[in-house]
């Protein structure tokens, strides 16, 4: 167990041997069954001797992370000033009173108001409990490698087609005898007199049909801010999940489900604090397109920060991420042009490239082979039946999927778009913020410059705690797109609290405002993000998407867990989403996780109790470790033997990996800083 | 194997007696074999020309795209010049980058409640209880207590028994037509409608007819020639869509007459109401409350909490069904967050206000007649084509002076930017109606309707009628002097 710095002289001056202890600190692994079982084999002996101590490149990083540890001390966080409390669950809804934020006198204690303040705060965003807590976003090594994704048992995919089978025909006999016998439920399906129905019943057969099963855990209304902790209303059905009726009562959980990465939702702090400045003096709202006179110095200062931010010469700021998508592809492609997307981009996408009227081709997922021989077959082939040259291609892809977890692969895009000379489109919605040693998205997190890239496109709905959307890129760009782009010209303007919001968000992680702050907000997400997703797989679930995405999919397979999932998660007072057909292949129905700066270790060791009872009531945990969990490396073995060790076609099989509980929260801390296995 | 038995007797007898006969039909059963196995059938795959790998090489190396934007005619870059950024609060008097002070003519704060400290407050509470943004879509914990509320306030002050909101305006008609129209679904649509509404149609890849702007015989004789073609065809859904008042023109649609037509040909309407909510009818209903037409009769209401509301979203306002529907199939609500909690809280307080003091809006009208009286009968060169209540004035060159001096659209647009320009340096803020951007690459035959260049001046109650009247002389005085200047 790490320290927990309650002194609060810990403030002024933080004891550093304490955190470095936490740091070092091993616990010794209680003996784990897998370990039990001994084969002859001389490398699995080698593989299985207890994990005690590090190999030598681990201790070398180890003592890199000392390093910067220090570094880190000397500048200490403001958040530190906090930790005169250990977090609380506060029953109480926020009330929307204003408490000053007046400084405490020493040995004195805290008042109730106080008291209450306090837990307020904590409950949209946790206090680090120990400054072991973090580590930095950062891609490392030489390839950039897709994600291992784990298979189930057949069992388990078998079970899930039958599901779905018994599902629909079970759907469809109540349609045919519903259409006998209940005519008033199913006339919104039929002609009436003379209209035809609104949605054909093939259309929404699934809505009726599965969906509806399962729309208590969609759609939950929540009141509050949805920060570390999100209060839901609860609500009840008694005509099987067709209304809901609140109750009045609500209940305060464990928030895995909101965007909110770096934990910016907050009703107070700076950027509250900042925002009903700007209310107060701008007003709520400017009432005017960009265009015509909703231009605002606050929108033009945000666009600064932002070109700044994310390392372009200029930008531009809409009210709606998914307009900026929706508008941005008619300003750039039309009729003669190419546009490549990813299979797996965002509706919005999707949308501006329907609008824009060019040429859609898909890729497979992150396929960058698959991209090649599409790009060569198009450039090759030109348009079709004319052959002419195609006037430009736009390959448009996402920095971080949000359903996968998965980074697009920046460098081999880079690489391509040398050789073939397509512009290239990233959609930063998830990664800005989330990624990066200093926040800025995938380029950040490559360390790739961002002009080589040509359009830089994110939201600030997520990482930022605010809405609407960017785009950043050369400033003939951006000037040619605000006299073409129809959001510019005709959409609303976003407003004064919003922009304000986006802008003190922006200057705290950049390290203008409060420094430090912004850096602990970023290495706590790193952090948190490893930390989860490590236990999850060596607890023995089957999780998608790359070490470092904040996203963390889990895979459940069976429609019927999915509702479980949740209700279980409920009953543990955690909030999660779950997520099927359509929204992901028919088969790989999962839970997803969004990881948070707001979070302490604390709340993740819950969530992964909570996840390791879940997983063994509805079994869940079916990974077979190719895609990771694996005991930890022994002394004196490197990744590469060990990778050796695992040819396919050497006889030795995957254990999967099977943790204990108390096992996962005892060395998580310290094997997040190492590469995750 | 039950029935192999018949089977081998079949094939047996059908050799002894006729050998040609077996071969021919294992022949035509491999082929369909290879037929039901083959990829699907592409015409794309005929025209394929099969190339060596060096050949494709040198094809890559040779292909040269255009730029990704085309360089900035000369007005689009007065355009960007020309741009006025404001520097403080927006409001009635609003203070410009260069330091001057003017008279806003140009933002949609009808009612100055940008300046209402109650507002304010009011926004603070919800800031200090919410913060800022969702941080997440609706259908995953972005719903909140709050958008509950408006969305209860907005169906209520229609008559609507369902409502939802959206976190943007300008995207909700947008998304709000292709959730409910697909192929082979009809749209009869207005020639003159704004551009959401096209792109909207656009995604929808329904059939579209249009008929003569706010023309009830051409909408009739439409709607006749439809239902003809379409009678012997299986029933698909039919839509009429128009706006309440035009975005591009300023005028008003007769709505009874739209409803009676609906009803008779069995048409559903789409209402665009995103200028008219909040501006007309006594308590700022819109055109259905203005023209004594039950909310319900219309299928889906459209609207904007942006602009006269002063806050952000929209909202379409219909069924239970209709709601519910979107929840889940429409784009820009699935897939986006959810509205900030403090931007929601305001529209349910204007909305408040508007049916509470039903005073600004006759004050409101009191400034759009004294600012009317300075501009269509008096100036010579443009008149209003907005209706006498709408707040946006759209003001356009007259037919005789277009003619008179040869006028192109873009020699027009030139012209009007420089009034414009003129009215700034004297004091008063107005703007241009923006023509709607054409699709890229699109040749000039695809462009459809275009409005005709216009004035956009922007009425408020945060100025007296003394100041409006003011204004009104300078932007009369501004349009003699450029359109005389030109020769
Ligand atoms: C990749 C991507 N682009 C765009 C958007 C839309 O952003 P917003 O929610 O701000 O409309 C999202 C949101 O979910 C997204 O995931």
């Amino acid at each position: 167990m790490p320290t927990r710095n309650i002194n609060p002289f810990a403030a002024s001056s933080p004891t550093i041997t304490s955190s470095l202890d936490a740091m070092n600190e091993k616990t010794e692994p209680a003996r784990r069954s897998s370990f039990s079982k001994v084969t002859n084999n001389k490398f699995t002996q080698f593989f299985s001797t207890s994990p005690k101590s590090k190999p030598n490149d681990a201790a070398a990083l180890q003592a890199a992370l000392v390093a910067q540890q220090q570094a880190l001390f000397n500048s200490p966080s403001q958040i530190n000033s906090s930790l005169l409390s250990l977090p609380t669950i506060s029953l109480s809804t926020a009330t929307g009173e204003k408490t000053p934020m007046e400084a405490t006198t020493l040995f004195q204690p805290p008042s109730p108001t106080e008291v209450r303040r306090l837990a307020r705060t904590h409950a949209q965003f946790g206090p680090i409990g120990s400054q072991a807590h973090r580590c930095s976003s950062k891609f490392e090594g030489p390839e950039f490698a897709e994600p291992i994704e784990d298979e189930p048992p057949y069992y388990f995919l078998i079970t899930t087609y039958i599901s779905y089978l018994i599902l629909i025909v079970f759907g469809h006999v109540r349609d045919f005898f519903g259409k006998r016998f209940r005519h008033k439920h199913y006339s919104h399906l039929k002609e009436r007199d003379g209209y035809a129905p609104l949605n054909s019943d093939f259309d929404n057969f699934y809505t009726r049909r599965l969906k509806i099963r399962i729309n208590d855990c969609f759609s939950r209304p929540i009141t509050g801010v949805p920060g570390r902790f999100i209060t839901l209303l609860d609500r009840k059905s008694n005509d099987g999940n067709n209304t809901f009726k609140l109750t009045g009562t609500t209940t305060e959980t464990l928030n895995m489900s909101s965007y909110n990465y770096l934990g910016f939702a907050q009703s107070d702090g700076p950027c509250a604090d900042a925002a009903e400045m700007a209310v107060r003096k701008y007003g709520i709202s400017l009432a005017s397109p960009r265009d015509d006179a909703g231009t605002s110095d606050l929108a033009v200062e945000v666009e600064d920060l932002i070109a700044k931010f994310v390392g372009k010469p200029a930008s531009m700021v809409f009210s709606m991420g998914f307009v900026t998508n929706a508008t941005a592809f008619p300003a750039l492609v039309g009729k003669g042009c190419l546009m490549i997307s990813d299979e797996l981009n965002h509706s919005s996408i999707r949308f501006g490239a329907r609008l824009s009227g060019a040429m859609i081709e898909m890729f497979k997922h992150n396929d960058m082979k698959d991209l090649e021989r599409l790009l060569r077959e198009v450039i090759s082939q030109g348009q079709p039946r004319t052959h002419r040259p195609w006037k430009k291609i736009l390959v448009a892809v996402e920095g971080l999927y949000s359903m996968e977890g998965t980074m697009c692969n920046l460098p081999a895009l880079v690489k391509l778009k040398k050789k073939y000379k397509f512009n290239l489109f990233v959609d930063e919605a998830h990664s800005i913020g989330a990624l990066g040693p200093r926040g800025r998205g995938v380029c950040d997190y490559f360390g790739i410059d961002p002009s080589e890239i040509d359009i830089l496109m994110g939201t600030l709905t997520k990482s930022f705690g605010a809405n609407g959307g960017y785009i950043a890129a050369e400033k003939h760009i951006i000037d040619k797109l605000r006299v073409s782009n129809a959001a510019n010209l005709f959409a609303e303007s976003p407003t004064p609290p919003v922009l304000v919001q986006i802008a003190s968000a922006l200057r705290l992680i950049n390290g203008e405002l409060l420094p430090g702050q912004g850096e602990e907000r970023l290495q706590r997400l790193a952090f948190n993000s490893r930390y989860l997703r490590l236990g999850l797989k060596r607890l023995g679930f089957i999780v998608y998407g790359h070490d470092d995405s904040p996203i963390i999919p889990v895979l459940l397979y069976n429609p019927a867990k999915m509702p479980a999932f949740s209700h279980e998660m409920l009953r543990r007072k955690i909030s999660v989403v779950v997520v099927g057909y359509p929204a992901t292949p028919l088969v790989s129905s999962r839970a997803r996780f969004c990881v948070s700066a707001a979070h302490t270790k604390d709340d993740l060791d819950r969530m992964l109790t909570a996840c390791d009872q879940i997983g063994d009531i509805l079994q869940l945990k079916f990974s077979s470790g190719i895609a990771g969990g694996a005991e930890p490396l022994p002394e004196g073995a490197s990744a590469d033997m060990e990778k050796e060790f695992h040819q396919p076609g050497t006889a030795q099989v995957m254990k999967p990996p099977r943790w204990r509980i108390e096992d996962v929260l005892a060395r998580g801390v310290e094997d997040v800083q190492k590469p995750l296995r | 194997m039950p029935g192999s038995a018949i089977l081998l007797r079949y094939i047996r007898s059908s050799y002894q007696n006729d050998p040609v006969r077996s071969a021919v039909e294992l022949f035509l059963f491999l082929f369909a074999i290879r037929y039901l196995l083959a990829p699907t059938y592409s015409t794309q795959k005929q025209k394929h020309v099969a190339l060596s790998e060096e050949e494709i090489d040198e094809l890559v190396d040779d292909w040269t795209p255009e730029p990704l934007v085309a360089p900035l005619t000369p007005f689009e870059e007065i355009q960007n010049e020309k741009r006025p950024v404001i520097v403080g609060p927006t409001g009635p008097k609003s203070k410009l980058s260069n330091g001057r002070t003017v008279m806003n003519l140009a933002s949609y704060n009808f009612y100055n409640f940008i300046a209402n400290e109650t507002l304010k407050e009011k926004a603070i509470q919800t800031l200090r209880t919410y913060g800022v943004g969702p941080c997440g879509p609706p259908g995953f914990y972005g719903t909140q207590d709050v958008h509950m509320k408006t969305e209860a306030d907005i169906a209520a002050h229609l008559g609507t028994t369902a409502c939802i909101v959206y976190a943007q305006a300008f995207s909700t008609i947008s998304s709000v037509i292709p959730s409910f129209l697909k192929r082979g679904d009809i749209i009869v649509a207005d020639k003159a409608v704004n551009y959401a509404i096209r792109k909207g149609i656009q995604i929808s890849r329904s059939t579209v007819r249009w008929y003569e702007h706010n023309d009830m015989e051409d909408l009739e004789r439409v709607l006749e020639k439809v239902t003809k073609e379409q009678a012997r065809k299986p029933l698909t859904r039919r839509f009429i869509i128009t706006e309440g008042l035009f975005e591009n023109v300023g005028d008003i649609i007769d709505l009874p007459k739209v409803i009676e037509l609906k009803l008779r040909y069995k048409f559903r309407l789409i209402l665009d109401e995103t200028w008219s909510y909040g501006v007309l009818g006594r308590t700022g209903r819109g055109i259905t409350e203005q023209q004594n037409v039950d909310a319900t009769e219309v299928d889906m209401i459209i609207g904007s909490l942006s602009g006269p509301l002063c806050a952000a979203g929209g909202f379409c306002a219909s069924t239970e069904e209709v709601v519910e529907h979107q929840r889940i199939s429409s784009a820009s609500y699935t897939f986006s967050a959810a509205l900030p909690a403090l931007l929601a809280t305001t529209a349910s307080e204007t909305i408040t206000i508007l049916q509470e003091t039903p005073d600004i809006m006759v004050q409101l009208r009191e400034n759009i007649k004294a600012m009317r009286a300075q501009l269509d009968p008096r100036s010579d060169w443009v008149k209003c084509t907005s209706a006498v209540d709408n707040p946006i004035m759209l003001l356009v060159l007259k037919p005789e002076v277009v003619a008179s001096k040869k006028l192109r659209i873009d020699d027009q647009e030139f012209l009007l930017q420089d009034v414009v320009d003129e009215c700034v340096a004297n004091g008063v803020l107005i703007t241009r109606l923006k023509s709607m951007p054409p699709a890229l690459g699109a040749g000039a035959r695809d462009q459809g309707w275009q409005p005709q260049p216009a004035l956009k001046v922007c009425i408020t109650t945060g100025l007296t009628k003394k100041e409006t009247e003011k204004a009104g002389i300078v932007i009369r005085h501004a349009i003699t002097k450029i359109v005389t200047r030109k020769k």
